[in-house]
């Protein structure tokens, strides 16, 4: 172990309040940290460059998961083993319950929190594809208030939010309204247990008449953040899933994803994963969207 | 249960309180410390092992609050008045747990500096779920890593415990485990 604890302030006020005024009064000295599973990774390898860091455990608001009448709202500090124990996660956002059982092992879910996951902001953050899917809308809160912005908006370039430094990310709020639509989540990695994603697709769909009425598309390690895909949402949407709608919805995502070559992958191979992923999401369609 | 808390002292730092192993426990350190630090050198419990010291291999795998945590990836001070158990607090008065039996009479351990998370790792399983199928052992030990054993005698070991442990007619995980290999 190279990092040095007495080099690093830590503190845990236990009250949301307080943690708001401390990232207020001197901003961007305080570090927030949850289950600390990338924190501490990187204090482990001697590379955190934290100073001084404010724990977010011990605050339930923070960590509660509600179920309102037409929105889940999931704490920031909500753990991935939490997700997946959620009756009402489990039943309507199955996506969210699937990427969760997919962060690491039991130890590392245990601990690593939905709001770790967002604001460390991986390009391959498991759980991106699906909120993103599921139109999440993120809350953020400080001082001076609250706001929200779409999931979509919140991640602005590689490990890049929209956060400042005295805000905190407070809760995801996810629309309960999938219950008729085809739901599709995939990750491609290299074997079954902690893994990280080389491409990962995810997406929800409705058809009518065999139309394509509404779609949602959204990929990780596809760019230097997790993203929607607008461009092949374009050429699916108001189409009949057919051979040719295939083909344009393949053209428009081979043109707007931007993979890279690194340690996990090629750029090379991404695309065309990706565009075999976005095969099976259309041959799903089609075999359950009209029976709905 | 004893009553006195040790207290290890550093007047630099406020004292973090916590349980191990049902014992009260209160040390002075760097509150960033790593909880698997603390554990092998301030309170001498040298059981749990450290292996990558990035969250990968489970080896120093304890339980906090009835969850299964990587103690090398917490800060001591988020232990504050948690209940943790460690590899020592399995044997119960010089007599091994069960699990510890089986690992044992199955060859689970070889080298054994996995041994200490793969058991607290299928404590936390056993704890949750008394008649685990071969899937849900795989993917309970899913993040303790092993570099001796191939792994198939530890899935037994946790099998067979779980066998044991279930009411008699349910114990149809070993039969599963071995229709796996
Ligand atoms: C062994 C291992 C395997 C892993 N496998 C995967 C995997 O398969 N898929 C995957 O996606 N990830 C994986 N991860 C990464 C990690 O577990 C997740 O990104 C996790 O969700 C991070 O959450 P945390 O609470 O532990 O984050 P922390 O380390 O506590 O924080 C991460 C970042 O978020 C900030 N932060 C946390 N909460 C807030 C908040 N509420 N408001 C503002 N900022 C905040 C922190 O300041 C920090 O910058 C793995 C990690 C390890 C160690
Ligand atoms: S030493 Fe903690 S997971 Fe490897
Ligand atoms: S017994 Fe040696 S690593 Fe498992």
């Amino acid at each position: 172990m190279r990092g040095d604890a007495s080099k690093h302030e830590l503190v845990a006020p236990g009250r949301l309040d307080a943690v708001l005024d401390l990232l207020a009064s001197e901003p961007g000295a305080w570090t927030p940290i949850a289950g600390g599973t990338e924190l501490m990774v990187a204090f482990c390898a001697g590379r955190l460059d934290a100073p001084r860091l404010v724990s977010l455990t011990g605050i339930p608001d923070l960590r509660a998961i509600e179920v309102r009448p037409h929105s889940v709202v999931i704490g920031s500090a909500a753990t991935f083993l939490d997700l997946r124990r959620h009756t009402i996660v489990g039943a309507e956002l199955p996506l969210l319950a699937r990427a969760a059982s997919w962060i690491g092992s039991i130890a590392n879910q245990s601990r690593a929190t939905l709001g770790g996951n967002l604001v460390n902001g991986s390009p391959a953050a498991d759980s991106s594809p699906a909120l993103l899917a599921y139109d999440a809308e993120i809350e953020i809160i400080s001082v001076r208030g609250r706001r929200r912005v779409p999931y979509s908006a919140f991640h602005t370039g590689y490990k890049r939010n929209v956060l400042s430094t005295d805000e905190l990310l407070y809760a995801i709020h996810l629309p309960r309204r999938f219950e008729r639509h085809v739901q599709y989540l995939r990750k491609v990695g290299t074997r079954r247990a902690m893994a990280i994603a080389k491409v990962a697709l995810a997406a929800t769909a409705l058809a009518e008449d065999g139309v394509i009425r509404e779609i949602r598309l959204a990929a990780a390690s596809l760019a230097p953040f997790p993203t929607r895909l607008f461009g092949t949402e374009a050429a699916l949407l108001g189409q009949a899933v057919t051979r040719e709608t295939a083909q344009s919805a393949r053209r428009a995502l081979l043109a707007e994803v931007k993979p890279i070559d690194d340690i996990r992958s090629t750029a090379e191979y991404r695309r065309r994963v990706a565009a075999n992923l976005l095969d099976e999401l259309l041959l799903s369609l089609r075999r359950e969207g009209w029976q709905r | 249960m004893r009553k006195s808390a040790r207290v290890i002292s550093s007047e630099r730092w406020p004292a973090i309180r916590f349980r191990v192993n049902g014992e009260a426990a209160a040390v002075r350190v760097p509150p960033m410390k790593r909880l698997l630090d603390v554990l092998r050198e301030d309170l001498n419990l040298k059981g749990t092992k450290e292996g990558c010291g990035e969250g990968e291999c489970g080896s120093c795998s304890v339980r906090m609050n009835g969850e299964l945590v990587n103690s090398c990836l917490v800060p001591v001070l988020q232990s504050e008045g948690a209940d943790i158990q460690t590899v020592e607090g399995l044997a119960r008065k010089g007599e091994l747990h069960p699990l510890q039996k089986a690992f044992l009479e199955h060859g689970g351990a070889q080298c054994g500096i996995c041994t200490p998370g793969m058991l607290m790792a299928a404590t936390q399983l056993l704890a949750q779920d008394s008649h685990p199928g071969i899937s849900q052992i795989r993917e309970a030990l899913a993040g303790n890593l092993c570099r001796c054993t191939g792994f198939m005698r530890i899935f037994d070991a946790v099998a067979a415990t779980a066998a044991l442990e279930a009411k008699p007619g349910t114990g149809s995980a070993v039969e599963q485990a071995s229709h796996a290999r």
